[in-house]
């Protein structure tokens, strides 16, 4: 137990709570609708905040624990692949952009789901939607509940089971009160905590290791490859790598906790200004995030778990009250990524689900308390997932990445801008790249990676095909927006 | 492309062209950042120069790489891109 590095980790916990509270407290004045206050903040939400609440739910435990931990293994290769990422700042706001923001209102969409529910006409296009929404999202909430027990288990020493505990309680309690506005709040909030602590956390670890040039010498000495972008053992290959572009760069668009929040701002200067923000600061924490990775190696070698690099060298080269608030940025990161996926999730069975087809006629009052109870729950059974957590969280997060990508890329784009797109394409599409990607997975884990790509690659191609072949064969029509 | 282009709403025209935009970006992104990676990083480590204690293939693919992304979108956003009202008009 460490007393300094816990405080002002208990004094961050404090202010997230707060404004939380807040949050909830203006989501009570009358006049405004519960379910797009709670699920949406009332779309109105400025430049900066935007761009930070996409930055932070994006920028999640991988990029903060699981990614360092593997450029801390195998050198960087990895900062080049997650470099990849400096492509989302800018491109899913350009793509979805004005349109997306022009046509939810129309359609008065809240969700993901509402959009392409309205855009394609269809019932079994919101089923299958929530479904995907479900299943992939559950293993990304997962992942991140481990990266918050591991961070709470290193800097405490408590048992991962009890520190799990402490974070989902956390999480649960401000979600519940707060809604969309106080997750996109505390998102800016911790935004702002992610890029200070990873400066900090940076120079904190080149003084520790005798300066960049030194550093290098040792990572040389140790193992030439570490600075190659080929990998440690060389087995990044230059195709494995860049298909990470569309894993983590361009197909990102179809993310839904990123689809939502593009959904959500005021007006197009507010999305001008996230555009610089959101490219800036995610191309800042990513490259230095990961160079702390890889210069640790010199500094702490020897440590096994990669989840555990950035607490551990934290502990070791700030000085404890410094660490604290250090550390309160992977904790920001993981815990502005989980409320936000929560949110996600119990959107998709209230709105999409509930609403929909169980009770149409459901008053505010009932709603309110269904959307609560479910947050609640969903929580509950995420946390009893994690308490047994897989060994690397980074491939069980992008695992659900990939699954969701492959299966909304092409309805949310093609349906944004492709007149013939239609709710047989999309259903097709849908269908065509969940399946293909979860039989894909095995395959590659048992053989390797097909054509040494990322999984991703091919279902996200086969959707395509899917989409554009269903909608102009079964029933070719032009669409009016 | 035919008859239907007049009743189109003008908003969606800056939106197409804006989205373009983004896939230009980013294929001028990933080309830089392939080719300074991979066109000096295939080199043997032995003959790797280093910048600011980086090596050369680094610095270039992933430092200025991600600096000059930063500038374009900047000087993007401020000179090139539109701003339109989301909200429906009564127009039509």
């Amino acid at each position: 137990m460490n007393i300094g590095v816990i405080i002002p980790l208990i004094i961050f916990l404090i202010g997230i709570f707060a404004i939380g509270l807040i949050s909830s407290k203006r989501m009570s004045t009358p006049g405004t609708s519960f379910l797009s206050d709670y699920f949406l903040g009332g779309r109105e939400l400025g430049g900066f905040v935007l761009a930070m609440t996409m930055v932070a739910t994006y920028g999640s435990a991988s990029s903060f624990l699981g990614g360092p931990g593997t450029a801390y293994t195998v050198g960087f290769g990895w900062i080049l692949l997650a470099m990849a990422q400096v492509v989302t700042g800018y491109f899913v706001l350009l793509i979805l952009g004005k349109k997306f923001a022009i046509l939810a209102r129309r359609y008065n969409a809240v969700t993901m789901i509402d959009f392409l529910k309205v855009r394609y006409n269809s019932s079994a296009v919101a089923i299958l939607s929530a479904i995907a929404i479900i299943i992939f999202l559950f293993s990304a909430m997962t992942a991140q509940w481990v990266g918050g027990g591991r961070l709470i288990e290193s800097l405490t020493g408590l048992q991962y089971t009890t520190a799990l505990f402490i974070f989902a309680i956390s999480v649960l309690v401000y979600v519940v009160i707060g809604g969309f506005r106080a997750v996109a709040v505390t998102d800016a909030v911790q935004g702002g905590i992610m890029v200070i602590g990873t400066l900090v956390l940076l120079i904190g670890v080149i003084i520790a290791g005798g300066g960049v040039p030194a550093i290098m010498q040792d990572l040389l000495n140790e193992n030439p490859r570490l600075v190659t972008p080929f990998g440690a053992d060389g087995s990044l290959s230059a195709a494995y790598v860049s298909s990470f572009w569309i894993l983590v760069g361009v197909g990102v668009v179809a993310l839904p906790q990123m689809a939502v929040r593009a959904m959500s701002y005021k007006n197009s200067r507010s999305m001008h200004r996230a555009l610089v923000i959101g490219t800036i600061v995610t191309g800042f924490i990513m490259l230095n995030m990961h160079l702390i990775g890889i210069f640790a190696r010199p500094v702490m070698p020897g440590i096994e778990i990669g989840d555990k690099v950035i607490p551990l060298v934290a502990l070791e080269v700030l000085p404890a009250w410094l660490a604290g608030i250090v550390l309160a940025a992977p904790m920001a990161a993981i815990m502005s990524t989980v409320d936000s996926l929560l949110l996600l999730v119990s959107s998709a069975i209230v709105k999409d689900v509930y609403i929909n087809f169980i009770r149409p006629d459901a008053e505010e009052r009932r709603i309110k308390i269904v959307s609560f109870g479910v947050t609640a729950i969903l929580g509950v059974i995420v946390f009893l997932l994690a308490l047994k957590p897989p060994e690397l969280l980074i491939f069980l997060n992008l695992f659900s990445f990939g699954g969701l990508e492959a299966a909304f890329i092409w309805p949310v784009v093609l349906g944004l801008y492709w007149k013939y797109g239609n709710k047989y394409g999309a259903i097709a599409s849908m269908i065509t790249g969940m399946l293909s990607y979860i039989g894909l997975h095995f395959y590659n884990q048992a053989f390797g990676n097909l054509f040494g790509v990322h999984t991703v690659t091919f279902p996200i191609l086969l959707s395509l095909v899917a989409y554009v072949v269903f909608s102009l064969t079964v029933k070719r029509e032009v669409y009016r927006f | 492309m035919n008859t239907e282009t007049s009743k189109t709403d003008p908003r969606f025209k800056i939106a197409h062209r804006e989205a373009w935009i983004g896939v230009g970006l980013a294929i001028f992104n990933f080309i830089w950042w392939f080719g300074f990676a991979y066109g000096l990083g295939s080199r043997p480590v032995e003959a790797y120069t280093y910048i600011f204690g980086l090596p050369d293939w680094f610095f270039y693919s992933c430092v200025v790489g991600f600096l000059l992304m930063s500038a374009l979108v900047i000087v993007i956003a401020k000179y090139v891109l539109t701003e339109v009202s989301f909200d429906e008009e009564v127009e039509e």
